[in-house]
Formats: structure tokens, sequence, C-alpha cells
């Protein structure tokens, strides 16, 4: 008996003999060119920086993500306090990196760098995951989070609250920008999670009617600074 | 120009006013108009069917009765889709595919002949009711036509054109299907009669007179106080 | 007729019945249009988006052997595991395979078709594991025992009471006829369910050659939580599901969720690529990819309805069908249901046994139009039908095609046929004719008319 891998193979093979027509389309031939770069056919992303900051914010208001702009990291650092307290924060998970250690220092509630001492179960008793990101999509309102960025793959998830705290400057204007913006930075060593994460968990499961929070986190701030 | 008439097979025996109302129209348009007696069905019940053999034959036979019209306006957008794009579909890699393509190209459905072809938007007419509009699917996403019956229907005066909810809704026709799955289609024209009927329009009107006998066969059975009528008598109606 | 025709007929005819059913299932899509349009007219120009995304999925298809080995030495690079699957059976005995090797115990899903084709849970759940359905809808549906209403919606024809009520059995909660609070106790229970689990099963939306990678498109977060939290994750995908460039996402993944749910986005789109890299914190060990075929090299041996194969299961063309919205999505007895089901249906499962779903769709092209990958959905039911009439005609068809043809053929024998029809139309009504019974059931034909157009045209025109 011949495996399974050669046997599809040679099916596929034999199938693509005959040449299928390609589909009706509207437009010219060069759509099918995926290496353009400027898709201008997709929604807007915005031009420069500020009005790719106009797009975010209106995108993110309409996923029921919150946006907090902040001029500088201390500011930052108050912000997060602040939504703390009015949160009731008791613990709070946060991933290990130069941006976020002194502004986590700044809570008054238990802090724990998730990352380096990684524990499902305690990550599960955590009121907030606070995490950087890769890149913020204007376009669409996504925040792309890595396992490498982001404390690993569950601190952006498991809590029932994700905070992302960003540099102004790592909005890029749509989907495109934020993959190639990835590879350059990873090569072929990316890391093994990459995810555009776009508004709070949600679900319409029930008679199609809007909940967040189904699995993963209630509420998504988004830090700015700059 | 010179107009042959495509009439559909069951407008010929069970609606002929709708023919008739499209060639009023046409000659008051100041076109000559004929018919060839020789036409009859356009195949699409078989070609539906999956019965491809036997359509291609009624395409066959649809080639030469038209042969030589200058163009040819069926007031059907159901019948003028299967002549326009399936016709060539079925007599694709045959000896009658060029034929086929020169086929399509003459023919128009009745509306977009008038509002495309001739450019005219308004006929003259005169209907003094409220009416709402169902396309039909086969004139909407075959032949793209959405704007040009209304167009024409706009500028019929006194006439109030109302748009109801379920417009591009499909009302369950689908020729045989209408008949091997009446269930379905039953519920399918009850969402669309229903909002049909909501419109508190006088008349539905459409260009596709196969979708009317479904529509108008329902509102008949259950007693609305709407009525069916076909584009062509409301554009051949001056009072 | 077919045992699956038969069953259709008859929940066709009992769903297609029940109004009140129908009104539920239309109002709960009724605020999809509204989205899905508010997001179209955020695009610079939909119809170029679409043209981009079906070429993005037809070079792939066209190319599938090569894109495909491309895909798997990348994947295999970054760490994971492949396997393959001619059929459904070799598919569970591959993933049963490995829950045996790893000495697992507990099993989270995330929503994956791929695993309802090829009846994943009930082969793991006899084999002794404990299995549970992590997304919300796929839950509900799992404690009802019942197969998934909608691809993307599993359980949208259920009503808030009955899921109350299933909780309150199952789960031994307090009533409530709030969604929220009923989703909120779904996320309660399966919460630890995820951290207890030895592996999590999820499906994949995209295969990118280029870097290796699958892509896994989510609202709720358990896909994310269930390629998190267990030690092994095995994905489940159609050979199909592949594409040639990571940049093809930025196209696919805005449409998918905007076609399918009215979405910008949906919340969570995520790329994996191997198991837990080192230096990473979490993650599972072991990440085994399951590739399968069942039949899908089937439709692709059909040049004419190889785009079937572009399907990226958005759900568009379920949510305009009005077929879809008046039977239901249990009545097609499938696992894809509306549109795309009847199309790939016959092709996976059998023409002879599956061509009523062709048949039974009044040819609207909703769908089509729906589509963002633009499958010529409506034209491939046609052609399914010509297949089936060529491949099994049926002596009924063969005798009312010939017969009308032996008329048509003939304008005399037409118009006297026509001419008889009319004058006996009242009579005719009453007998106990094929088609002419079904349709006058509901519907009144109009009163006949004395003359026919072409005696009327005649007679003006002497």
């Amino acid at each position: 008996m011949s495996d399974a891998r050669s046997d599809i193979f040679a099916r596929i093979r034999e199938a693509l003999k005959v040449k299928a027509p390609k589909p009706h389309l509207k437009g010219d031939a060069n759509a099918g060119k995926s290496s353009v770069a400027a898709k201008p056919w997709l929604p807007e992303g915005g031009d420069d920086a500020e009005g790719s900051l106009l797009i975010l914010a209106e995108q993110l208001a309409k996923l029921k993500a919150v946006l907090i702009r902040v001029p500088d990291r201390a500011s930052a650092s108050k912000a997060l306090a602040n939504l703390s307290l009015s949160k009731k924060w008791k613990k709070v998970a946060f991933h290990g990196h130069e941006l976020l250690r002194p502004i986590a220092a700044g809570l008054s509630c238990e802090t724990w760098e998730a990352d380096a001492s990684f524990d499902k179960q305690r990550l599960e008793g955590c009121d907030a995951g606070i995490t950087t990101c890769e890149s913020i999509v204007a376009q669409l309102g996504s925040i792309l989070v890595s396992s490498a960025t982001s404390g690993g793959r569950a601190l952006s998830v498991l809590p029932h609250v994700h905070v992302v705290v960003a540099e102004a400057a790592q909005v890029v204007p749509d989907l495109g920008a934020a993959l190639a913006l990835a590879r350059a930075r990873h090569g072929e060593q990316l890391p093994s999670m990459l995810s555009f994460i776009t508004g709070p968990s949600r679900t319409g499961d029930i008679e199609r009617i809007l909940v967040l929070g189904a699995h993963g986190p209630k509420e998504l701030y988004l830090i700015l600074i700059g | 120009m010179r107009v042959s008439l495509f009439v559909p097979c069951f407008v010929d025996q069970l609606t002929p006013k709708v023919g008739l109302a499209t060639a009023k129209v046409l000659k008051k348009l100041g076109h000559d108009v004929e018919f060839r007696a020789s036409q009859t069905c356009c195949g699409q019940p078989s070609f539906n069917s999956g019965q491809w053999d036997v359509a291609r034959e009624a395409a066959i036979r649809a080639l030469t009765v038209f042969r030589g019209a200058e163009v040819i306006v069926g007031p059907s957008g159901s019948c003028v889709a299967m002549m326009r794009n399936f016709y060539p579909e079925l007599l694709k890699g045959t000896a009658h595919a060029e034929e086929a393509a020169d086929l399509a190209s003459r023919t128009f459905e009745f509306s977009e002949f008038l509002v495309k072809k001739l450019g005219v938007i308004d006929v003259g007419a005169k209907f003094a009711k409220k009416v709402t509009y169902h396309d039909g699917c086969h004139a909407l996403r075959e032949l793209r036509l959405k704007e040009e019956p209304r167009q024409l229907l706009r500028a019929v005066k006194g006439l109030e054109l109302i748009e109801s909810e379920e417009a591009e809704t499909c009302c369950g026709f689908g020729g045989l299907f209408s008949a091997k799955f009446p269930m379905i289609s039953t519920a399918m024209v009850q969402v669309k009669g229903g909002a049909l009927a909501r419109t508190g329009a006088d008349f539905v009107v459409s260009a596709d007179p196969s979708c009317l006998l479904q529509i108008g066969g329902w509102l008949s059975r259950e007693g609305k106080p709407i009525l069916p009528l076909h584009i062509a008598e409301v554009l051949a109606s001056d009072a | 007729m077919s045992d699956a025709k038969s069953i259709f007929l008859k929940d066709a005819t009992v769903n297609a019945a029940d109004g009140d059913q129908r009104a539920f299932i239309r109002k709960a899509l009724g605020g999809y249009y509204t989205n899905r349009d508010l997001q179209k007219a955020r695009y610079r120009d939909w119809e170029m988006a679409r043209d981009v995304a079906s070429m993005a999925k037809w070079t792939a298809v066209n190319d599938l052997a090569n894109v495909l080995e491309k895909f798997v030495g990348n994947f295999e690079r970054n760490g994971g595991v492949v396997h393959w699957a001619r059929d459904a059976a070799e598919a569970r005995a591959i993933i049963l395979k490995i829950a045996e090797d790893a000495n697992a115990k507990a099993i989270v899903k995330s929503k994956c078709m791929t695993s309802e084709e090829i009846h994943l849970n009930d082969a793991l759940e006899k084999a002794g594991y404990g299995v549970v359905e992590s997304d919300l809808g796929e839950f509900i549906q799992q404690l009802r025992g019942e197969a998934p209403y909608h691809f993307v919606f599993p359980c949208m024809h259920v009503k808030r009471e009955a899921i109350s009520e299933l909780f309150t059995k199952h789960l031994g909660t307090a009533p409530t006829d709030s969604p929220e609070e009923l989703t909120m106790i779904a996320r309660r229970h399966l919460r630890q369910l995820y951290i207890d689990a030895d592996i999590g099963i999820t499906g994949a939306n995209f295969l990118i050659a280029e870097t290796g990678q699958i892509s896994i498109t989510e609202n709720e977060g358990n896909a994310r939580l269930t390629a998190a939290l267990p030690r092994i994750h095995i994905a489940l995908s159609g050979i199909e599901k592949v594409v040639n460039y990571l940049d093809d996402l930025s196209v696919l993944l805005p449409m998918l969720a905007t076609a399918g749910a009215g979405q910008p986005m949906t919340c969570y789109n995520t790329l994996y690529s191997g198991p837990r890299k080192k230096g990473e914190c979490d993650g599972p060990e072991q990440f085994h990819l399951v590739l399968l075929d069942n039949a899908r090299t089937r439709l692709l041996a059909d040049p004419e309805q190889r785009d079937a194969l572009h399907c990226i299961r958005c759900g568009a063309c379920l949510n305009v069908c009005p077929i879809f919205k008046n039977i239901g999505g249990l009545a097609y007895g499938t696992t894809y249901q509306g549109p795309i089901g009847s199309v790939i249906t016959p092709h996976l499962r059998g023409l002879k046994q599956w061509n009523h779903l062709s048949g039974a769709s009044s040819l609207c092209g909703a769908c089509t139009d729906a589509c963002p990958v633009r499958i010529d959905l409506h034209h491939h039911l046609l052609h399914n039908r010509r297949n089936a009439a060529k491949e099994s005609p049926t002596l009924f068809d063969r005798l009312f095609h010939n017969g009308f043809n032996f008329v048509i053929k003939r304008p005399w024998l037409f118009a006297a046929g026509g001419r008889i029809f009319r004058a006996t139309l009242p009579f005719l009504q009453k007998l106990p004719l094929p088609y002419m019974r079904a349709w006058m059931k509901t519907r009144d034909l109009p009163k006949a008319p004395s003359q026919s157009f072409r005696d009327q045209w005649k007679n003006q025109n002497v």
C-alpha cells in the first residue's frame, strides 16, 4: 500500500491535468498580483500618521475597545494606576518588557511578571494582563500581539481584561503593513504565535445578540504613548 | 428600429396582454414591431432541470427563428437571461457558439432596451396608482438591471413608487422548482408576498412575468388587495 | 429516491411550514445585512477586493501540489508535524494515535467544521476521551446532541429559553433569559477545562505556503486558549486551505469577516508556526497538523466547479439564501449547509444521493453575489443538475422533457396544445396531475384568456 501523502499528491496532479478557467473578474487582470503593496480597494488606513490615528480611534470606538492617549511614559504609568484603582484589580500579570516594568511598578496591587515564571492556573486568577504589541492596524482597529512581544500566548487572552501599552509610532496604516513589519523584524524566526486582536472577545451565538467577553477578555484597553 | 418580439411561451398562452402591451409601447415610440410565429419556448425548463441536450435543441431552434432580426426584445428578464447568458454556455464548443454569442448581443429585456439601448425614460405613460417594484432575480443578477425599470416607472405620470422591504428577495418561483419543491417555494412567496402587501401599494410591478405568476397566484389565494402587473402594461397605460 | 432525499423532503416540509421559527431566523439575520453593508461601504472598491481575493485562492488551488509542498516544507521547518489523511477514517485514526501516544485524557476543541465532517467527537468519545467543544455555539450544540445549524453560527436557531433550560439540566445553573448571563455561564464552566486539557484541537482557515504558518479566525478567544494552554495542539485542515503568500491575508481576513458576519475583522486572527519556541514561556510542546483529502481531489478534478475549493467558509451564502432561511440548516443533512453545501456535497458524498440539494433552489443567485471569493455558486447548482441528469436520468424527467420538446419544436402543435390547455384549464386544475396539483395547493393560476398572444397578433395584423 502506498502512503497517504504520495497518494494525495498523485490525486492532485492527476486532477490538475485539466486547467480551470479564471474566475469571472470585474476588474483588470492585474488583480491577481498579490504583491501590490498599496491596496487601494480595501478600507482606508490613513495617508499619514495623523490620518491613521484618526481612523484608529474611530475603529476602536466602534469595536468597544478603549483608547487612552498619553503624552509620555510617566502619564502612561499614571493612566494604568488609575485604571487599576477604578477597576479594583487585585492581581495583575504583565509581560516582562523594559517598557512595562516601570509602568507596572507604579501599581498598588499585586503584580506578576508572567513570562518569567509561567503558571497557567495563577494567570487564570489575575484580573488583567498587560502586554506590549508588535504593531497596531489603523485600518481595522487591530492590535498585533505575538508570543515574543506579548508574554507568550495566554497572557493576552486568559485574564478578564487586556491592557496593551504601545508607542504611537507603532501604528501602521493597514494589515499588509503590519504583516510586512512583523516579517522584517523577525525574519525567518517568526514567533510561534502572531495574533491580530480586534476589540474585546465577543460572541453572537445566542440569537445573534452581541455579548462581549465570551472566552477572552471582556475589556480591551490601548494606552498609546505620544 | 425593427424590433422582433420574443414572447415567452407562458405569456403567449396565459398573459397575452403583456406581449400586446410590449408591442404597443414599442410602436408608440415609432419602431417597427414583428412577431415571428415560429417561436415557442426558450428551453429554460429543460435547462434548469439538467436536461441540457433537450435545451440545446431549443436553443438551436431559437437561433434559426431569430436569424436576421435586428434586435430581439422580450418582456421577461428570465427568458432573456436564458438567451443572453445560457445559450452561449449551452452551445460552447459547438458549431453554433458564434451565432449564440451574436444572438446574445442582439437580445434585450424590455426595460433594458428602452433605457440602455434607446435611451428612453419617459414613454409618455399615465398611471395614477401606487406601485411597488419586484426585482426578478434573473433581471437583477443575470442581466444586472436594477435602476432601469425604476427609472421608467418614476417617469410615469401620476405613479407613486414605493420600495418594499424585500425588493431583492426571490419570490420562490424558479420555474419547475415551484412545483418540485412546493413547500419551499410557498414559504418563499409568503415572505415576499407579505412584504409586498405591507407596502400598501395597489400593484406589484415587475419585468418578470413568471415571478408575477407566482406572486399573483399567492396574493390571489390569500385575498391580499394588491395585484400583479407587468411593467409593459404600466408603460402602455395612458389613464 | 435516495434516503438523504426523503429525509430532506420530510424535514424541509416541516420547517417550511413553521412560520415562527422562520421569522426567528429572519430576525436573527436582520442585523447581519445592516452591519455587512456598513462594513462593505468602508471598502474603497469591494468588487476589486473580491477579484483579488478570488485570484489569491485561484492561484493556489490551481497549483495545489506545488503550493502544498512548499507549505509543508516550511511548516515542518518551523517544528510542526504533518500527517496526511486520504479520508475521514484515516484522519480519525491519526488523531486517536496522537492522543494515545501522549497518554491524554481530556481534550478541548475549538470550532472546526472539518472535524464535524470526519465525525471526530464520536470517535474520541468512544475511545474514552473527554471532549468538550469550547466555541459557545458548538458547546450548546454538543449539549443538545445536534449537528451545527449554520457552519458559522452553529446554534442560531435555538432560543435563549431553550439554552437556559439546557444549562440548567446539564450544568445545574439557575434559569435566565439574558444572553449575556448565558454566555458567562459557559465562560465560567469552560475556563478550568482549558487549563486541565492535555490536547487542544482546532481547525485552520488558511495555510500560508511561504511561511508555513496556519491561520485561525475566531471571535470568542476560545481557539486562542485551545492553542495556548494544552500541551499538544492538533490542527485539522482540508488540503484546499492553502494560499501562497502571507500578504494574501491582508485581503482575505477582512473580507472573511465582512462577508460572513458584517465585521471589519473577526476578533482574533491568529497565525501559528510551530510549537512553543525556545525562549517562549508557554504554548504546546507538540504541534500536529492533519491534512485531509476526503474527496476534495474529486472536486479538484472538475475544472468547471474547481472554484468551489476557493471557499473560505465565511457563511455569507447561507446568510443571504432564501432556501436556507426557510428550511433551516439542519434539513440539509450535510456538514456544510446552504448554497456551498449544496454545491460540494454531491462531489464529497455522491451525486446520486445528494443531487436533490442542487434541485432545491430557485437559482436566485443571491449566494453568488455575496461570495467574497466569487464562487459561481448558483451556476454550479445547474452544473450538478446537468451531471445528475446525465449520470442517472430518471424516466419521468426524460419523458416529461422530451415530450415538452416534441411540442415546442412544432409551433402548430404548441399553438394547438395551448388552445386545448387554456380551454380545459379549469378542469385540469382539479386533476391530480404532477406539478399542477403541487402548484395549485397554495397558489391560483390566472384565468386563461380565450385567445393566445399569437392568435391576437395574427388577427390584429391581418
